[in-house]
């Protein structure tokens, strides 16, 4: 059998990257949560929060340190497997993947290590603005990752000179509306990745019994911030849409399993895409004239099918079309859930309602899988370019890349990561199931050890 | 053919790039070299000691390897786009190494002590053999065409990136080596101090065989050397510092060794720029040929060169002030004086 070492390349930038977000997009919502409850401390002076703060201060350590790991490995795929891209396009990715870390750098070089063995070394306002200088900090090196993303996916501000791509208009490549909206969506996705997780938390301690004070202030701020922001982050997933339906058209057929052009079209919401026969087969669901709606605003509209698009320029349907499903069904979950919980809690029921709590505690990995299906959608979504309409995923490979090389790269990353992740994961959980210690105390004695501080709590 | 003259802003990157590899070489290099040097630590309470003695360091020695893919990326995008696929599986093992080392550091402490510690001396070994292996690679030169790397995976397994790599293993645990001697009193200090001389003598038998390696390679080396012989003055300078290393352990001087390996690692990167230079990528791609376009290099000098690069360098300063001097009071503590 020929290994072809695209494909390959391709499976272990998504094993790779897969295992990567699923660490910045919980740190990211953490460390807004972390600043968030430390400012409420600091406003109601209630020891409460201090516990809640120290708890996940630990786990937002643990993380983030999972989170650099693992971050480093990725830029280094750019130039092992991908160094046709790397070339290419390296004057515009190379200084916006360069700046994320910097950014990051930074980051733990200053706040960080203040956030995590400062607190008696520092007055208390000088804490909390550390915490809020972290927090903006994850937030600002998601900036440039999304910056670089969308560059890849609607690439703009850059000229051609004999040949070479080079930038022309930084303020354009990092300013431009889809990166006003793609960032904000990311951002959303992490907080409420961070919020579904919370209240998780909050629902498994209460269940158990444990530590009510602080599960309370657990289910009651997280609840209350995923309502609020849920609806907010549906408006920005729509705008997404839109400039998917505007400038990747391919994308948004491939999304709605759209084979033919139709005047007005038929909004499929569930059935099996078959892309051979290139039809629908067991629509479960299939609304006509929604499709031109939701998609122009406009129940007559016209809206493109794949047929529009050479075959050699059409993007796969089946992962798009299931995993910006599965995407905002997660939403939906998360918005029920939120809902529910508000009225709960209004009502003063909520901590007799152990249906509730079951429910809440299990759709702790929704955010996750919400993030994981989206970016699935866009990047799945983008073949078959590596950077839309100028660069062919398969013309972006490394030349001297052999199948077998190839992999066993694959399989090394499998090993190293599963090792790696077995025990990441195993101290989180300890940590998480652990519960708020009852005495504040000292994260670490240690100097510039994130991960030892961290450990520290974590034993069972 | 004259080369084109690279830009200022070009020369600007080039040089913070090689400003960084050097720092990052000597300041990685003492601790990769006491990770190496747990090989012939008897038992664990010496490996304790000897992990106190650069926990306050190691993590943010390693940010400097991160500058440097970053810089290179984004300044010189093609050397960036030859080299990691030139040196695919050695950046792999490199990558891997550094996790466990890391890991290990971290892990060590929940217990199965001695797998971890194994870890730590696997993951050091590998990373400072793969790095040596990389400098005998370009020795050699790196086959390019249109653009891209053009040679095999396995092409850096010939017998003088072997011998280089294994070379800087040995230096980077002599760098270790004269760090424990500086930063330790007692009993571990001497322990140090008595496997230097077997470590130095490692280095230069591995240089001689490197020598003798590289004059039967048929490629050009030393064809720039033939024009700059005033090159020369640099391997004298190295040989001097490497008589250093001994006279500083036999007159029981503490901060000798170390800062003698330190000068001796500073010629031989001298040396190695007198022999590329001006290829970046030897011996075909030029500085001027392999740099960005202006906007790209200017967009990355404000930004990183004005601000990130002086922040960095100022927090490395601060981490060695605050644990200056003698390490006292046992683990992760070193009091200044």
């Amino acid at each position: 059998m020929e290994l072809d070492p695209v494909f390959l390349s391709r499976l272990q930038f998504a094993f790779v990257i897969s295992f990567h977000i699923i660490f910045p997009a919980f740190t990211i919502g953490l460390a807004a949560w972390l600043a968030t409850i430390e400012g409420v401390r600091l406003t109601t002076g209630n020891p409460v929060y201090r516990r809640v703060f120290d708890f996940w201060l630990r786990i937002f350590a643990l993380s983030f340190a999972m989170g650099v790991v693992t971050g480093i490995v990725m830029a280094f795929q750019f130039g092992t497997n991908w160094s046709v891209l790397s070339e290419r396009a390296g004057p515009i990715q190379g200084p916006l993947l360069g700046y994320e870390g910097f950014t990051a750098f930074i980051l733990e070089a200053t706040f960080f290590g203040v956030m995590l063995l400062g607190r008696d070394r520092v007055p208390p306002w000088f804490y909390f603005f550390s915490c809020c200088m972290v927090s903006l900090g994850t937030m600002f090196s998601s900036f440039w990752i999304l910056c670089n993303n969308s560059w890849m996916q609607v690439p703009l501000g850059h000229a051609f000179v004999d040949g070479k791509i080079v930038p022309d208009d930084w303020w354009a490549i990092t300013t431009r509306p889809i990166v006003r909206i793609r960032w904000p969506h990311m951002l959303l996705a992490a907080f409420l990745t961070t919020g579904m997780s919370i209240i998780a938390t909050g629902a498994w301690h209460m269940l158990r019994d444990h530590h009510l004070p602080e599960a309370r202030v657990m289910l009651h701020w997280g609840l209350g911030l995923v309502a609020v922001l849920i609806p907010v982050q549906l408006f920005f997933g729509h705008l997404c849409g839109l400039y998917v339906h505007h400038y990747q058209p391919e994308k948004f057929a491939a999304i709605e399993a759209r084979w033919k052009t139709q005047q007005p079209a038929t909004e499929v919401f569930l059935a099996i895409p078959d892309p051979w026969a290139e039809r629908n087969l067991f629509p479960i669901l299939e609304v006509p004239k929604l499709g031109s709606f939701i998609a122009s605003g406009d129940w007559t509209a016209k809206e493109v099918g794949l047929e529009a698009f050479p075959p050699e320029n059409r993007p796969p349907v089946i992962i798009p079309f299931f995993a910006f499903r599965i995407m905002v069904g997660m939403g939906l979950i998360m918005l029920a859930i939120s809902w529910i919980g508000v009225v709960l809690v209004w009502r003063g029921r909520l901590e007799s309602a152990r249906w509730f709590l079951w429910a809440a505690f299990l759709s702790f990995p929704t955010g996750f899988v919400a993030v994981l299906c989206g970016w699935y959608t866009a990047e799945v979504g983008r073949q078959p370019w590596v950077v839309w309409h100028i660069l062919r995923t398969e013309d972006a490979i490394s030349p001297s890349l052999t199948g077998g090389v190839a992999l066993f790269s694959l399989i090394a990353y499998v090993v190293v990561y599963a090792v790696i992740y077995s025990f990441g994961l195993t101290y989180i959980y300890r940590l998480l199931r652990k519960g708020p210690a009852a005495e504040a105390e000292a994260v670490s004695q240690l100097p510039g050890r994130p991960i030892a501080a961290a450990l520290q709590g974590s034993e069972p | 053919m004259i080369p084109a003259e690279p830009s200022s802003l070009a020369l600007f990157w080039v040089s913070a790039i090689a400003f960084a590899i050097l720092v990052y070489v000597i300041l990685d290099g003492f601790d990769l070299g006491v990770g190496i040097l747990f090989s012939v630590a008897e038992n664990e309470a010496r490996r304790d000691a000897m992990l106190a003695a650069i926990s306050p360091f190691w993590d943010g020695n390693e940010t400097w390897l991160i500058l440097i893919a970053a810089s290179l990326f984004g300044a010189f995008p093609m050397v960036y786009a030859v080299f990691l696929p030139a040196f695919y599986i050695p950046v792999l093992l490199m990558l891997f190494s550094l996790i466990f080392r890391g890991v290990g550091f971290e892990f060590r402490y929940r217990g199965a002590r001695g797998f971890w510690d194994g870890g730590f001396f696997i993951g050091s070994t590998v990373a400072a053999f793969v790095q040596g292996a990389a400098v005998g690679a370009m020795i050699r030169g790196i086959p390019v065409a249109n653009g891209q790397y053009a040679g095999g995976a396995f092409a850096w397994l010939a017998p003088l990136p072997v011998l280089t790599g294994v070379g800087l293993v040995f230096g980077h645990a002599l760098l270790g080596a004269g760090w424990l001697v500086m930063k330790n009193e007692g009993e571990l200090r001497e322990w140090a101090r008595a496997r230097i001389p077997w470590v130095a003598v490692a280095v230069l038998v591995v240089l001689v065989l490197a020598f003798v390696a590289a004059v039967f390679e048929p490629q050009r080396i030393g064809a720039n050397l033939s024009h700059r012989l005033w090159g020369l003055v640099f391997p004298g300078i190295a040989l001097l510092a490497m008589a250093g290393v001994f006279i500083g352990v036999r007159e029981r001087r503490d901060g000798m060794p170390f800062a003698m390996t330190v000068v001796f690692f500073i010629a031989s990167f001298l040396t190695l720029a007198v022999l590329f230079w001006p290829y970046m990528i030897p011996y075909q791609v030029t500085v001027a040929d392999a740099a960005a376009p202006d906007k790209t290099l200017t967009f990355l000098f404000w930004g990183a060169g004005v601000f990130v690069l002086p922040v960095i360098v100022i927090y490395t300063a601060v981490v060695y002030w605050v644990f200056r001097g003698k390490l006292r009071h046992g683990y992760g503590r070193v009091g200044p004086g």
